[in-house]
């Protein structure tokens, strides 16, 4: 009772703060720009290529939303973000949205008041060791030291799993991938754990990446996607449905290659509807009829986007696996566009 | 004789509280004081209405629950079951120990700095001057960073000690193993020991309480012993030879009890990944520890340096015309009234360290910031009770700092009459 009154007190006295959290669509329209959370650095996912222009999959995803909202898919502010920083950063409105190998957990989504919006990579945890350890699984790593970065849920699973496995280590606590692998190549220790997908993508910015072999445990689910704030409904909405859109284009084959064509109109009323030859969509998130038709063309399709940034003709060379369409026995699926 | 009006009592107008000196500075605090309440009044308002529209409480309970996450050094008993609070304590006592071993070696490195820069010997001095200069004046994180990653690189990995011919060996007659991971050194251990007494929160070492009781009988036993003989000195003028009996208090109590406890060394041993048994230092610590030392070992020299310049040496001179002899001329006549103007800025070295300490995010040491503001605030979302306390505490561990030493300070102060 006292509590509401304080706070009903506070909320009169607070209109202009309140202004400020007017919503996030057209906060990014007046901006003309759309503040992303990605990584410090991960080859991939995100990081700034020679030319200081960041690259990746979750870099993709940004820039998507981008040409969704604001029509230009490099109106896009990178903000890198570490483990411990990332959540802060967006729970105070620095980004709008961030794409980071952030794995949706209840705690996360309930408790943090985060909204995952989509799943746009099933991973799990894994191990990295020197082939030269002799190591074959990771029920052998009893006693090793192992590197991990702080504020992840890498950390909560490695304790889960060692200590159900009677086993002990011993933690060196990071910051960045950065300082991981560079703590790893210096033997400061013998275990580099993350996600199985980050461990690939560090793996091959190696200089000799055969002297490097992922373990075969798979120890947690990592289901990473993008992810709002909690309560900023119609902005879930939009990040949702453009994450939706790719995965949808690669299902009805709308690639890069052919999206003009298909714009023009097909016999294909579902495509009609995604591309905006058929109006009505756009409208219903607030934004035009073509934003589904610009968030594709950007980068692509999912398949091209994954292709492109981790598939097996990069050096990362991720098989698709999980990460397959529904109809390739993988679980990328999307809800119908309707 | 002048004219002095007496403005009369009842001709008090509203303009005299800015124009009337009398009010003026009355009237400027109430003003200030108000703005600043209606200051904090906002913040604090702004503060909750805005935690209430991300839908998030204020509320300190996550402390109970369960942390889920490992800490690598830990003075007293955690696992990833424990509470968040209690991995805060862990945390915040590897602060303390940070701060307190470097607050020691950078004293003990900057007093022998701040006297040798004074020394006659020109070498030694411009060699003083330049460690106070070069570690002064390159930013503390810098000597942080280069300290750990020179550990890292430079040292062997443990695997380099393994095998028929090795390439990297142990040091003084192999107790000591120096690696890429930190330092092992032989730890104390005892075949007969007391085991622990258990306070609740943590197990106290009986031993070391044991270990610590005869120390201190000891030394009271040989004040009272050297108090004797110089009572005996003044009734007969010659001084009794004490110096075994002193050797036998100091020494005999200690070694019969360390000989009952079945004292011995645990030598670490390369087994599996790592080096096991013997303490280890990591490099985290190791690269906090010598940083923190060697960068305010310099700021304490000058503060030495500054404090022996400050006694004229007019009375150097005098106490040795006087007869003193120079170890006495130091003891009696400078060291007293140096200490005097070399506490209070100490007072501060002391505060810097303790705070500076905080830089262990660099390398990963698991001190109060990296639990309680780092690790526990990432995992519960709760940032602004996190970072509240973590201000509170450091807060409070530096009020205890900066009390202790100014009672020391009034200890020391020239004692005027
Ligand atoms: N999925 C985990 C871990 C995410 C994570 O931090 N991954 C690492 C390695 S895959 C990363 O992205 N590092 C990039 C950086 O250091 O900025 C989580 O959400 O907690």
């Amino acid at each position: 009772m006292k509590k509401s009154v304080i706070l009903g007190m506070a909320g009169a006295a607070c209109l202009a703060a309140g202004m400020a959290t007017a919503g996030t669509l057209d906060e990014v329209k007046q901006r003309g720009e759309l503040n992303c959370g990605v990584t410090t650095g991960l080859a991939g996912f995100a990081a700034p290529d020679a030319n200081g222009v960041w690259q990746g999959f979750d870099v993709d995803y940004c820039r998507a939303v981008a040409a969704a909202v604001l029509g230009d898919p490099t109106k896009v502010k990178f903000v890198p973000t570490t483990g411990q920083t990332r959540f802060t950063a967006l729970a105070s409105g620095e980004v709008d949205m961030l794409a980071r190998n952030t794995t949706w957990t209840f705690s996360r989504d309930v408790d943090l008041k985060f909204t995952f919006v989509a799943i746009n990579y099933y991973d799990g945890q894994g191990f990295m060791v020197p082939k030269a350890l002799g190591v074959s699984s990771a029920k052998e790593l009893d006693g090793a030291t192992v590197c991990i970065q702080t504020g992840t849920t890498t950390e909560l699973n490695l304790a889960d799993y060692f200590k159900a496995n009677n086993m002990k280590y011993d933690p060196v606590p990071i910051e960045t991938n950065a300082e991981g692998q560079q703590q790893f190549l210096a033997g400061a220790c013998d275990v580099y754990t993350t996600d199985r997908s980050g461990l690939a993508a560090t793996r091959a910015t190696f200089a000799k990446p055969d002297d490097y072999v992922v373990l075969p445990e798979v120890i947690s689910k990592e289901p990473l996607g993008p992810l709002v704030r909690q309560g900023d409904d119609q902005w879930a909405d939009v990040v949702r449905w453009v994450a939706n859109s790719l995965v949808e284009a690669e299902d009805l084959g709308i690639t890069s290659a052919n999206i003009e064509e298909l714009s023009k109109g097909t016999n294909n009323p579902e495509i009609n509807r995604i591309l905006g030859t058929d109006g009505g969509l756009g409208k219903m998130l607030g934004l035009d009829d073509a934003w589904a038709k610009r968030a594709i063309a950007a980068n692509g399709n999912y398949g091209e986007i994954f292709a492109a940034n981790l598939g097996e003709s990069t050096p990362i060379g991720l098989a698709r696996g999980l990460n397959a369409l529904w109809t390739h026995g993988g679980l990328q699926y999307s809800p119908p566009f309707r | 004789m002048a004219d002095i009006t007496i403005p009369p009592k009842d001709s008090f107008r509203l303009s005299m509280l800015i124009y009337d000196t009398r009010y003026r500075s009355l009237t400027i605090q109430v003003v200030f004081m108000f703005l600043l309440m209606a200051g904090a009044t906002w913040l604090v308002n702004n503060t909750i209405y805005n935690l209430h529209v991300l839908g998030k409480d204020f509320s300190y309970s996550f402390l109970w629950s369960r942390a889920g996450y490992d800490i690598n050094q830990r003075f007293i008993a955690y696992n990833s079951d424990s509470t968040h609070g209690r991995a805060m304590l862990v945390g915040l006592l590897n602060t303390l120990f940070i701060a307190f071993i470097s607050c020691v070696a950078a004293t003990v490195l900057g007093v022998i700095a701040g006297v040798l820069r004074l020394s006659k010997n020109w070498v030694v001095a411009k060699l003083m001057a330049i460690y106070v200069e070069s570690f002064r004046n390159i930013p503390l994180l810098i000597w942080i960073l280069v300290i750990f990653a020179v550990m890292t690189e430079a040292a062997p990995a443990p695997n380099a000690f393994r095998g028929a011919n090795p390439s990297a060996h142990m040091w003084f007659f192999d107790t000591i193993a120096v690696t890429n991971r930190g330092v092992y050194f032989p730890e104390p251990l005892f075949f007969r020991s007391l085991g622990n007494i258990d306070l609740g929160i943590f197990l106290v070492s009986t031993d070391l309480l044991a270990i610590i009781a005869v120390m201190v009988l000891s030394i009271l036993g040989y004040k009272r012993l050297q108090r004797s003989a110089e009572t005996v000195q003044n009734a007969t003028g010659i001084r009794p030879v004490t110096w075994w009996k002193s050797a036998l208090i100091l020494i005999a109590p200690i070694v019969i009890l360390l000989v009952a406890l079945g004292f011995h060394l645990g030598y670490p041993e390369l087994k599996g990944f790592n080096f096991r048994g013997g303490v280890h230092a990591r490099n985290s610590l190791i690269a906090l520890w010598v940083a923190l030392s060697v960068y305010t070992g310099a700021f304490i020299a000058e503060i030495v340096r500054a404090g022996i310049q400050a006694i004229s040496r007019g009375q150097t001179e005098a106490a040795l015309a006087l007869g003193l002899k120079p170890g006495q001329t130091t003891n009696l006549v400078v060291l007293p009234q140096a200490l005097r103007v070399i506490i209070p800025p100490m007072i501060s070295e002391y505060l810097n360290i303790t705070k500076n300490t905080s830089l262990a995010i660099a390398v990963g040491y698991m001190d109060l910031r990296a639990t309680l503001g780092g690790i526990t605030l990432n995992q519960t979302g709760r940032e602004l009770e996190a970072m509240l306390l973590m201000m509170g505490i450091y807060l409070a561990i530096s009020l205890i700092i900066s009390s202790v030493m100014n009672f020391y300070n009034r200890s020391v102060k020239l004692k005027e009459r």
